[in-house]
């Protein structure tokens, strides 16, 4: 009997591969049918605060500005009574979503303000997640504030979130630190259980025709899956926390080399938006497969059994592996 | 029994017994009555019950007519019933009114008493409409204050319930409809005490109903009519009996006692005022004031005014009185006198004491239109009954110099009460300062002991408007139903206001001063015009400021400034401890704005907090140093008229001008907006020469007609200022000429909607574009020059241009400028563009609503005129009938222009053949025949001036009717949907050549956003607080079936080219023909500056399709139904939701707006496959080929963004 099983951020799961955040949590129906598929967990669609302080800044705004126009229409609209602004909604769907199906829910926020982190993760613990991971979402535009400044308000955050927090918390990063491993060192330290590598962000296009810039997300492909092995990889061992793999986690094959590069759990979203949620139910299936037919007993034997301190030649992280690959180029 | 203190208007407190006591609310908006139909709706549709615990079942009417008209079945039904209206809406409900009264069915309707549009149309309040109606029947019970208005509300139900008589209960509009007032509420319990069940059970009773059928509302014959006519007697006998026994057990429930005439002043008094209404609050103030001077003067107060009880009447009158004047709210021109007058002649005359009392009386009309009455004018009043022949049928209020029927008034008497703190404030409408002060007077009136007191002034203009809020408290009971004039607190909101206005004129010596100044504590004394600088020393005044725009900026609270102003207030007023005061504004904060979330209060939190700090006193130095004051109104450069007669309005001084400085007729000179500089916007657009393509985008979307375009000859350009910009001309035909695109500086409102149309972007930086916003002040001076430069360069010979294309388009002199409309203005740029293609030969009807205000109201008007002295000629009728006053003047013209054409063939031989040959077939479709045209009618004038016969001075008069001439009938949704639709209905069936624009907007947007029948399904507005559960009603299809008509649905934001052509074809097109554009408009709740966002995406959603339907084509065998934009491309949600009408309700309740989403999308697929599927239909089996294909070509250039056409 091979087993499949994982822990990630002291959670037991069946399998490693997570549901990861995406439109698809925002409708209950689809948390039965990844459950149904085989998610071994779920983790919700990102709740940001900012978008919060946007709809009702702007409710705000578009009935004040309609307000006493003149003398005979002091107000255009009638008084409502009440608005569902703020997290309500999103905290019903995390109950509904524990009531509807057995496997861990976690909860995903993404805040812009320190009262705003701490306020809406324990509103996320307090509605019943199992743990959360916080989507730190930024892009730092502004040359007066450098790297050490964002690492100590990320390493802070992760503090003060887990000072008030009983259930673990993961952290979502992007790529771009200077020093990865020092950074996720700091904050395995400031008590981080899991890092989610990685972030995938908006990217600008330009429509030529009206020399205007189109935000665009475009779905994840396999090969991204590359840099998330890499950093694993290097990062297993070292740290403490759990590592997630996000982003490019299409087929068994990705889901086997996220393990074996010392990921957890891999987690899949672009895979299930393209080829539906009974797509995981396939996944699953290979990857049962392949352990069977590698003769592997467990994920867990394989989990960092080819991160950065298991291989021979380590070097194949390193600067070596460029050339490597430059090379490679080369000769064809 | 201890009751609920609260501070609400006079509607909300009519609206509040309204609604406990009755099960059926018919409504329809109208200023200033519609606030009391949208808190009814609202009450019932958060679910409160009426007293029976059930709740009142509301709905919104097309007119007021089909509001009396539901009333009337729903009583007859055996329902309780009301309805709420003022003015016109009252005229409207008249019939009904007979029938309501002839069957003695009891009813109270809640009357906000308005003035009548007469010579002009006012919102303001007189008792000109109730008086209309007191033939009608109904009893006529009035208040006179915010007190009574809930008071009498029961009263009156009580009474009608048991005298079968209906009752219209009636309180002055706009003074106390809209005063804000500290009052008692009555309590569940006190209204159903006073409401019988056994009444209410004999109403039933008499139902219609076919469990015991009767007939009623039968025809009648000479033989009986008069004889049924008069059973009524007894009913009416009984009435005042019955009100007087209400108001008695109305004491003993609640305490406070009122009578039918009830008499204040002196016991002893001889000289006696009769009124009633609010004025009477102001006569009652100044009688005390007089009293306890030893005066012996008195006041009796009016409340049961129909029937009139000669008895009770009588019986309130000291019986020392020696002489009555008699105040009507009112003018019954060529009546022997107003009827108020006449009723207290008649008292006196028949009452049982007549030949012993006979004390002198004089009548006097006062305040219409809310015009101010004072303590003062009171005392006038008292100072003409003394002498010894005092004047009658007098006016006072006004200088009336030439009939001299005024009083003259000595302004300085004043009553106000030294412990009655006053306070003034001047603000934006869009600052926020009236809602803060609406909620500063609520915290004074529930948080503290003390009464209070809020009224609030607005000017007639949408965009960058001056609101005026008066506030009053203290520890008596505040009768003041008039104006501060002496405010012990001044607060400016808006440091601009300090050169337009003088804002310190009512500060009293020793007040209190708050500047909103963007200039600090220490520097501002110089940017102080000399006139305030002087006032502040003079009157020594205490001067605060605050850089309320930075502290908003600095917590992000953006240009609302009201709670930072609302602080400052609380913190230098002192009527609360600060900190006390600062708790009760967090938690009003909490409290108005909890519901939006919790952002928003924070940001106001922080505001507050913010505002303190920031708040300092100014040292005032001793002498006044500016060598600048305030502006006149208008320019020296204006003509005489605007400046003697418009100017002082401007200005705020229009109480001063006199009756003969007023035209007889309602008639005023066009042309006049351009005077007023309002110099409103922050930032204004710059042109970019060198990278404009010269397309006239901006030109043709800027709703204000700020953005002006001209090609002329280089040698033009001599003696241009510095910085005028020209360029060469980018067109084949004006290669060798200049262009230039000017913008008017003072006239912008700084909407920017022409920075989103201009398609030039830079090549080294793409947010550059060929016209940029810019701050004002900096180019305000050097732009107004060369504006005026601008204007001297002769206008572009509208004979070379090609009007079928924007780019030629932009040349043509608009005839409709810097009109009020909100600032973005979504319906202006249509009507913008009538005035440029055909605006001098046009002549206008408007339909009341937004556009007959930033088109009418006064002091000036948009609409203008060319250098020839033609323009738009425009009048407003009313709101109902605006298709049949079109569809009037159209006939009357067809008449003129048949009736000069017969004279012109009678005088042939005296006019010789070719001018006649020329004048009656001449080419009139395109500019050039029109010019060749206007050239005859020149030379026939001249001809006729020595032609002495009959027929040729009748023809000289109506020889004008020979160029042709465009009729428009303008109005909105409300009026061509609903309250309008049976005559324009009727008007486009009649075939005759009237052009019909209707702005929609998809709401009442004048009115203050109730829904109307184009109200889309999903969207919330007022009387749709849910969402709007059924779809818009597809007019323009209506019209198509006619088949006659020419109908189409255009939104310039989409497709400029479409918009363009389905005007020039309406007007081409010689029947009825109908445009229906869509506006965006500020009551959709959006920033407007995306407004052409906004029409694209209505379009592309299918919301919107663009087409038109054009008879003419059938008549050359072609499909007449080109439908011009493409199937839906986008969601409706991805349109709708950029729109608070829409989103608020995803807020509020996601599920159902959830479900009409799925309604609205359904709607627009159904609508888009029936059009579709029109389109493609052969027409008359003549084998027309499909539109579709034959204009693809055509269809698909003008569904191109405006960016693209």
């Amino acid at each position: 009997m091979i087993d499949l099983s994982t822990k990630y951020l002291g959670l037991k799961l069946k399998n490693p591969v997570v549901a990861s955040a995406s439109p698809l949590t925002q409708d209950l129906d689809n948390f039965r049918r990844l459950e149904d598929a085989g998610a071994s967990a779920i983790v919700m669609h990102s709740l940001f605060e900012e978008q919060i302080n946007i709809e009702s800044e702007e409710l705000d705004r578009y009935l004040s500005t309609a307000e006493h126009v003149s003398a005979e229409a002091m107000d255009m609209f009638p008084e409502a009574g009440d608005y569902h602004l703020g997290p309500d909604e999103y905290l019903d769907q995390i109950v509904r979503a524990k009531a509807a199906v057995n496997v861990p829910i976690i909860g995903s926020l993404n805040g812009i303000s320190p009262g705003g982190w701490t306020r809406y993760a324990k509103l996320i613990q307090d509605a019943g997640a199992s743990a959360l991971e916080l989507n730190i979402y930024f892009i730092p535009t502004n040359p007066n504030i450098d790297a050490e400044q964002i690492e100590n308000e990320y390493s802070y955050l992760v503090k003060e979130i887990k000072r008030g927090l009983s259930i673990p918390v993961a952290v979502k990063l992007s790529p771009f630190f200077t020093s990865m491993s020092a950074f996720a060192a700091r904050l395995d330290k400031a008590g981080a259980d899991g890092l989610v590598l990685f972030n995938r962000f908006y990217q600008p296009d330009y429509d030529l025709d009206e020399l205007e810039v189109i935000p665009s997300l475009q779905l994840s492909r396999s090969n991204e899956l590359r840099l998330r092995l890499h950093w694993t990889a290097i990062l297993f061992g070292k740290i403490k926390a759990d590592m997630a793999i996000t982003g490019g986690v299409h087929t068994a094959e990705d889901v086997i080399k996220a393990m074996m590069a010392g990921a957890r759990v891999a987690m899949t979203t672009s895979a299930l938006l393209q080829n539906g949620i009974d797509y995981l139910r396939f996944v699953l299936t290979e990857v049962h497969d392949w352990l069977d037919k590698h003769e592997y007993e467990s994920i867990q034997q394989m989990q960092g059994s080819m991160s950065h301190k298991a291989v021979r030649h380590p070097s194949a992280f390193e600067r070596a592996n460029y050339v490597k690959v430059l090379s490679s180029y080369a000769v064809r | 029994m201890s009751r609920l203190k609260v501070t609400i208007d006079g509607n909300e407190a009519a609206a509040y017994v309204a609604h406990k006591t009755n099960e059926v609310i018919a409504i329809y908006p109208i200023t200033p009555s519609s606030p009391m139909g949208e808190w009814s709706d609202q009450w019932s549709s958060e679910g409160k019950p009426n007293i029976w615990g059930t709740i009142p079942l509301v709905i919104e009417m097309q007119s007021e007519a089909g509001a009396a008209g539901s009333l009337h079945g729903a009583l007859q039904a055996g329902s309780l019933a009301t309805t709420f209206t003022s003015a016109q809406g009252l005229l409207l409900m008249i019939p009904n009114m007979y029938k309501i009264a002839g069957e003695l069915t009891p009813c109270v309707m809640h009357v906000a008493a308005r003035s009548v549009a007469a010579q002009a149309l006012s919102i303001f309040g007189d008792h000109q409409d109730v008086m209309a109606v007191r033939q009608t029947g109904w009893a006529m019970l009035s208040s006179n204050s915010v007190q009574e208005v809930m008071d009498m509300a029961l009263i009156a139900q009580a009474a009608s319930l048991e005298s079968r008589v209906p009752f219209v209960h009636f309180f002055d509009g706009f003074r106390t409809s809209h005063e804000v007032a500290k009052v008692e509420q009555l309590t569940i319990e006190d209204m159903k005490a006073m409401i019988d069940d056994e009444l209410v059970r004999q109403h039933r009773e008499r139902a219609l109903s076919p469990d015991r059928p009767v007939l009623r509302g039968t025809a009648q014959n000479p033989d009986v009519y008069f004889q049924a006519r008069e059973t009524v007697n007894p009913y009416y006998l009984a009435v005042p009996t019955i009100v007087q026994n209400a108001m008695d057990k109305f004491a003993k429930i609640v305490g406070r006692q009122y009578k039918l005439y009830e008499y204040v002043g002196a016991a002893d008094a001889e000289r006696v005022i009769v009124m009633m209404g609010s004025g009477a609050e102001v006569a009652q103030e100044a009688v005390e004031y007089m009293v306890a001077k030893g005066e012996k003067v008195g006041l009796l107060k009016l409340r049961l005014y129909r029937p009139f009880s000669i008895e009770h009447f009588i019986g309130a009158l000291p019986k020392t009185t020696k002489a009555i004047a008699v105040l009507d709210r009112t003018k019954e021109p060529g009546a022997t006198a107003e009827p108020l007058y006449m009723d207290v002649i008649t008292a006196l005359t028949e009452s049982e004491v007549a030949p012993t009392f006979r004390p002198k009386v004089v009548g006097g009309r006062y305040g219409l239109s809310s015009k101010e009455f004072t303590p003062a004018m009171v005392k006038a009043v008292y100072d003409n009954l003394a002498k010894p022949k005092s004047k009658n049928h007098f006016t006072v209020g006004i200088i009336d110099d030439v009939t001299h029927t005024s009083l003259d008034v000595d302004h300085a008497f004043s009553t106000e009460d030294p412990k009655t703190v006053r306070a003034l404030f001047y603000g934006l409408g869009a600052d926020g300062t009236v809602g803060a002060n609406k909620n500063s007077i609520k915290i004074i009136g529930e948080d503290t002991d003390n009464y209070a007191q809020g009224y609030f002034v607005y000017d007639s203009k949408k965009s960058g408007s001056l609101t005026t809020s008066h506030l009053r408290f203290g520890p008596k009971p505040i009768h003041s139903s008039y104006l501060i004039t002496q405010a012990n607190f001044v607060a400016c909101h808006q440091f601009t206001f300090l050169e337009k206005i003088d804002v310190l004129k009512g500060a009293e010596k020793g007040a209190t001063f708050l500047l909103n100044s963007p200039f600090s504590h220490d520097k501002v004394w110089d940017f102080l015009p000399r006139t305030v600088q002087q006032e502040i020393i003079d009157k020594k005044l205490k001067f605060y400021v605050i850089d309320g725009y930075e502290v908003a900026k600095q917590t992000g609270m953006g240009q609302r400034i009201n709670t930072i102003m609302q602080t400052c207030f609380f913190a230098i007023s002192g009527v609360l401890p600060r900190e006390e005061a600062i708790d009760a504004i967090k938690k009003a904060i909490k409290k108005t704005y909890g519901k939006r979330g919790e952002a928003v209060v924070q940001k106001n939190f922080a505001a507050v907090d913010s505002s303190l700090a920031n708040l300092f006193e100014v040292k005032v130095p001793a002498k006044a140093t500016s060598n600048f004051d305030v502006k006149p109104p208008v320019p020296d450069a204006a003509p005489e008229y605007v400046k003697n007669v418009l100017g002082p309005i401007i200005k705020g001084d229009g109480d001063l001008l006199p009756v003969s400085k007023m035209p007889i007729d309602g008639t005023f000179p066009t042309g006049t907006a351009q005077w007023e500089k309002r110099n409103i916007a922050l930032e204004i657009p710059e042109w970019d020469e060198e990278l404009c393509i010269q397309c006239g985008k901006c030109v043709l979307v800027c709703p204000h007609a700020v953005i002006r375009a001209k090609v002329y000859d280089s040698d033009k350009l001599k003696g241009a200022p510095e910085k005028f910009k020209a360029v060469p001309a980018r067109w084949q035909n004006f290669k060798e000429m200049k262009y230039t695109l000017q913008v008017a500086p003072e006239d912008c409102t700084g909407c920017a909607i022409c920075i989103e149309a201009c398609p030039a972007k830079s090549k080294t930086e793409v947010k550059h574009k060929a016209i940029n916003m810019v701050p004002q002040i900096p180019l305000r001076e050097q732009e107004a020059k060369n504006w005026d430069f601008f204007l001297n360069i002769p206008e572009t010979d509208r004979k070379v241009l090609s009007t079928g294309q924007i780019k030629d388009v932009q040349l043509l002199q608009p005839l409709f400028e810097f009109s009020g409309a909100c600032s973005g203005c979504g319906e202006t740029p249509y009507i913008k563009l009538i005035s440029q293609l055909f605006g001098d030969r046009t002549v206008i009807g408007n339909a009341t609503g937004c556009s007959s205000i930033y088109g009418g109201n006064l002091p000036t008007t948009p609409y203008a005129f060319n250098n020839d002295g033609r323009g738009p000629a425009w009048s407003n009728s009313l709101f109902e009938d605006n298709a049949e006053f079109g569809l009037g003047i159209r006939l009357s013209i067809d008449k003129q222009t048949e009736f000069a054409r017969e004279l012109v063939q009678k005088l042939a031989v005296e006019i010789g053949s070719n001018l006649v040959n020329g004048l009656l077939t001449g080419d009139q479709s395109t500019e050039k025949g029109l010019e060749e045209q206007r050239a005859r009618v020149v030379e026939l004038k001249k001809k006729l001036g020595g032609i002495k016969s009959a027929d040729a001075q009748a023809l000289l008069v109506i020889a004008d009717v020979l160029v042709k001439k465009s009729v428009w009938i303008v109005g909105g949704d409300g009026w061509a949907y609903d309250i309008g639709y049976g005559g324009l209905d009727h008007v486009i069936a009649s075939g005759r050549n009237v052009n019909i624009l209707v702005l929609d907007t998809e709401v009442y947007s004048n009115t203050g956003g109730q829904m109307s029948k184009s109200t889309p399904r999903g969207a919330v507005a007022k009387f749709a607080a849910g969402g709007k559960p059924r779809p818009k009603k597809d007019l323009a299809m209506m019209a198509v079936a006619y088949e006659n008509v020419y109908v189409a649905r255009v939104a310039f934001g989409s497709s400029d080219m479409q918009t363009l052509k389905a005007f020039i074809e309406a007007e081409a097109y010689d029947g009825p023909s109908l445009i229906i554009a869509y506006s965006h408009c500020i009551a959709h709740g959006y920033d407007l500056v995306h407004g052409l966002d906004q029409q694209k995406l209505a379009v592309q959603s299918g919301h919107w399709p663009l087409f038109r339907y054009n008879p003419m084509l059938k008549a050359q065998g072609k499909h007449p139904f080109i439908l011009e934009s493409k199937a839906p491309s986008i969601p409706l949600e991805k349109y709708i939701y950029n729109e608070t009408r829409y989103s608020m309700l995803k807020h509020a309740n996601p599920e159902v707006a959830q479900e009409l989403l799925k309604g609205a999308q359904q709607d627009v697929n159904d609508r888009w496959k029936l059009y579709e599927s029109y389109a493609a239909m052969p027409t008359n089996g003549n084998g027309a080929k499909p539109a579709a294909a034959e204009k693809k070509e055509e269809a698909v250039a003008a569904t191109k963004g405006a960016g693209n056409d």
